[in-house]
């Protein structure tokens, strides 16, 4: 049987999904795995529904993840989590970021944000760690590595190499803000 | 051999580095507007963004007939623009290699059509190649330059979203450097197609698909690949990866070069078969070729062909009525996108909204206006067909009915092939307004300059078209600049325009926000004043992303981290509830 890994990053425009999704492929491949990553972007606007998929294993087909076999359900938001738990194996897990942004209709007052998603996302799948990632990105010192912290916790629960983590993130962060980011990833760690 | 992550894009553009591109031309277009965005790593490469695809094609031509390698990209739609110079390009060939990468949208995840560009290739008589993952994507760009010089022809090379933005682990090579310096060489016989001329480079055209056709049943990349031997699978691009996935076990003769088919090899595969499934993406475009070939395959009676495949999709589609698909997600609040904090087109719409004009709509950002609560488009079919639509609306209608109409389209659009349907509505003395919302940069693609924005694609300064001259130039007495961040003019001119019965042009003028060399004065972000706001909703008719209603308070809430202070809700405001942060 197949040994590929899924993991389906879900936010919403502007929250540093693909940076995310990048620095996670970069770590499988450098962890000697074949990796492959889609993502739909083209549409600049903010504030859209956003997902990436990243599969890494010993061989790679499909770009795209196939329905039902997420292992990893790794939202940026909450009701983005809830929007791809469907897609999630029966034994899959999650984690999350506690944080609500409005989607139109909620902003306009035309529809309700659901209530106590974070522990029905819980009560559904057992695994799910609930992060306060601008909390913590806030005490790294930048409201803007929520998605560091996020990474930090992710990293936590996949079997790979602590040091390539850093690798990576040395790599593809910019020097001026590679401390703070260093901080992010290890309060997010600490915090799974 | 070094080994990197590439996007389908990124390899394109490494494959023609590698192959020793010198010229790149392109206009942008999702799903393959990275490839040039790229290709500007290479300095080797003189690459620029076209006002449109047919002048960036004509300028690859130019390129290769002077004897260099020339890439040309666009999307899907791109190519009915650049067509006309495509087919006969066909007939003339090309003397440096010359490959058209040509980008499908299959489920529109950015378009307004799901055209399968195969069709082109038959059509024109282009040979296609096309890959099925970023190192196939590097290797047959420099495969389609070779192929293109070795038969006299230009190339297609075709990708679809899933192609060009999926990233997988690519091995580099070195650029060629053995190929022969460009300089002019006349051949007219072969380069100016006159009827004399063109009728003998058909037949050269009809010889090279049988000679190409042939070859391709020796070459690498049309491949099978043994399975168990008991079902047999026909398949290229993205859908090969998807076969693999659900029929692990299946034999596949994977097909690289899709136009011409390699007839010989498909006949000696479908033989072992009872059963042969053809898998493929939108049209039957493999399936009906090889249906002709007289070979019984199963293929569109049981995959869809509308939208794009997915491993789920595929499996329901073969064998398994129950297997999931991504449409089970339950009713939750949709997360479309919107327009940005600060977009200057906002105000607009909403001014058009409340002039209950009838909206001629274009490609871009602002089609986005469409949607609620904004809601002011009508019309919207493709590149630059506002402003012909307007004319044509216009012939038809009442003198009242015919106030209502405008025209909204972009600097870029505008440009691309706006300006023809601005010439027609002069000339022709259509009483129509065309409102152009020049935020001097191709915003919806993820900002490319134009020549509106005085930059080029290596951000090198240079001219800037003057859209305010261009329009008097082609006859328009009436040009009016406006300010749309200041909402009372922006009502004030909409409903004076619209009312005029002459051709009459708006130009909006202030930048995307999203630009940081344009951006406007550091602003502060708005707040409301709880005392003051009387919960009437009126800001919320502007669907900005940094308002939200409270529904506890009954009264509208500023996110103070994504507000640009743009002041547009704060006009709208009957009760001067939106302050500024001190």
């Amino acid at each position: 049987m197949s040994d590929v890994k899924n993991i389906l990053l879900a936010g919403v425009g502007g929250q540093g999904t693909l940076l995310a999704s990048e620095v996670l492929s970069e770590v499988m491949m450098m962890a000697g795995k074949d990796v492959k990553k889609n993502e739909i972007h083209g549409m600049s606007q903010r504030g859209g529904s956003v997902t990436s998929h990243v599969r890494y294993g010993e061989k790679v087909f499909s770009p795209i993840i196939p329905e039902g076999e997420v292992d990893i359900l790794f939202s940026f938001e909450l009701l983005e989590a809830k929007r791809y738990l469907p897609l999630l194996r029966e034994n899959g897990q999650v984690i999350v970021n506690n944080l609500k942004i409005a989607p139109p209709s909620v902003a306009l007052g035309k529809q309700d944000y659901p209530e106590n998603l974070a522990e029905e996302i819980s009560m559904q799948f057992p695994d799910t760690k609930v992060i306060n990632g601008l909390d913590l990105a806030l005490e790294a010192g930048n409201p803007k590595t929520v998605n560091t912290v996020l990474l930090g916790a992710l990293s936590k629960v996949l079997d790979v190499d602590y040091q390539l983590w850093i690798d990576a993130l040395k790599k593809m962060v910019p020097a001026k803000l590679l401390d703070i980011n260093l901080k992010a990833f290890e309060l997010g760690r600490n915090a799974a | 051999m070094q080994k990197v992550i590439l996007s389908g894009n990124e390899a394109i553009a490494r494959g023609a580095y590698e192959a020793g591109v010198l010229v790149a031309s392109a206009y942008p277009g999702t799903p393959s507007t990275e490839i040039l965005e790229n290709i500007t790593k290479y300095k080797e490469i003189d690459s620029s963004w076209a006002p449109n695809e047919k002048v960036a094609l004509e300028v690859a031509i130019g390129a290769c007939f002077g004897g260099a390698r020339s890439l040309v990209t666009m999307k899907h739609v791109g190519v009915n623009v650049a067509a006309d110079p495509l087919f006969t390009l066909s007939y003339t060939g090309v003397r440096g290699g010359l490959v058209l990468v040509v980008a499908d949208d299959p489920e529109l995840h950015s378009s307004q059509n799901e055209q399968d560009s195969r069709n082109y290739a038959k059509f024109s008589k282009v040979p296609m190649f096309e890959p099925a993952d970023s190192q196939e994507a590097l290797e047959f760009t420099k495969l389609a330059f070779d192929a293109s010089e070795q038969f006299d022809t230009p190339i297609f090379l075709r990708s679809t979203t899933r192609i060009s933005h999926s990233k997988s682990i690519v091995g580099l090579a070195e650029r060629r450097s053995d190929l022969p310096e460009p300089k002019l060489e006349r051949n007219a016989a072969k380069l100016v197609m006159l009827p004399g001329n063109a009728r003998k480079r058909h037949y050269v055209v009809e010889e090279r698909l049988q000679q190409m056709e042939e070859w391709a049943c020796q070459q690498r990349f049309n491949r099978v690949e043994k399975g168990d031997g008991k079902v047999g699978v026909i398949t290229s691009g993205v859908s090969y990866q998807y076969v693999k996935e659900v029929m692990p076990e299946a034999d596949v003769l994977k097909i690289g070069l899709v136009y011409p088919l390699p007839k010989q090899l498909i006949r000696d595969f479908a033989a072992g078969y009872e059963t042969l499934y053809v898998v493929e993406e939108l049209d039957p475009f493999i399936e009906e070729q090889v249906r002709a070939m007289g070979i019984k395959v199963i293929g569109k009676e049981k995959i869809s062909i509308c939208g794009e495949l997915t491993p789920g999709r595929l499996q329901k589609a073969l064998f398994d009525k129950t297997a999931p698909t991504e449409d089970n997600s339950p009713e939750l609040p949709p997360r479309p996108p919107n327009m940005c904090p600060g977009c200057p087109h906002r105000g607009v719409f909403m001014e058009l909204n409340r002039a209950k004009a009838y909206v001629t709509g274009d490609i871009g950002c602002y089609t986005l206006g469409f949607l609620p609560p904004l809601s002011a488009m009508d019309t919207c079919v493709c590149m630059g067909a506002s402003i012909g639509t307007a004319t044509g609306i216009s012939k038809v209608l009442s003198e009242e009915e015919q106030r209502k109409v405008v025209a909204v389209i972009g600097d870029s659009t505008f440009l691309h092939t706006g300006i023809n349907g601005l010439m027609d509505m002069v000339y022709n003395q259509s009483a129509s307004t065309v409102i152009i919302l020049d935020n001097r940069i191709t915003a919806m693609t993820g900002r490319q300059e134009n020549p509106t924005s005085g930059y080029r694609l290596n951000e090198q300064e240079t001219y800037k078209v003057d859209i305010e001259q261009l329009c008097r130039a082609v006859g328009v007495e009436h040009v009016k600049i406006i300010d749309p961040y200041n909402i009372k003019l922006t009502r004030k001119t909409i409903r004076e325009e619209m009312a005029r019965p002459e051709t009459s042009v708006i130009i909006t003028n202030r930048p995307c926000m999203l630009v940081p060399r344009d951006n406007m004065d550091k602003r502060m972000p708005l707040y409301v004043e709880h005392d003051k706001c009387t919960g009437c909703k009126t800001c919320l008719r502007l669907g900005c992303p940094a308002i939200a209603w409270d529904e506890k308070n009954k009264k509208s809430n500023i996110d103070k981290i994504i507000c640009v202070g743009c002041k547009v809700c704060q006009q709208t405001c009957g009760f001067d509830a939106f302050l500024e942060c001190e």
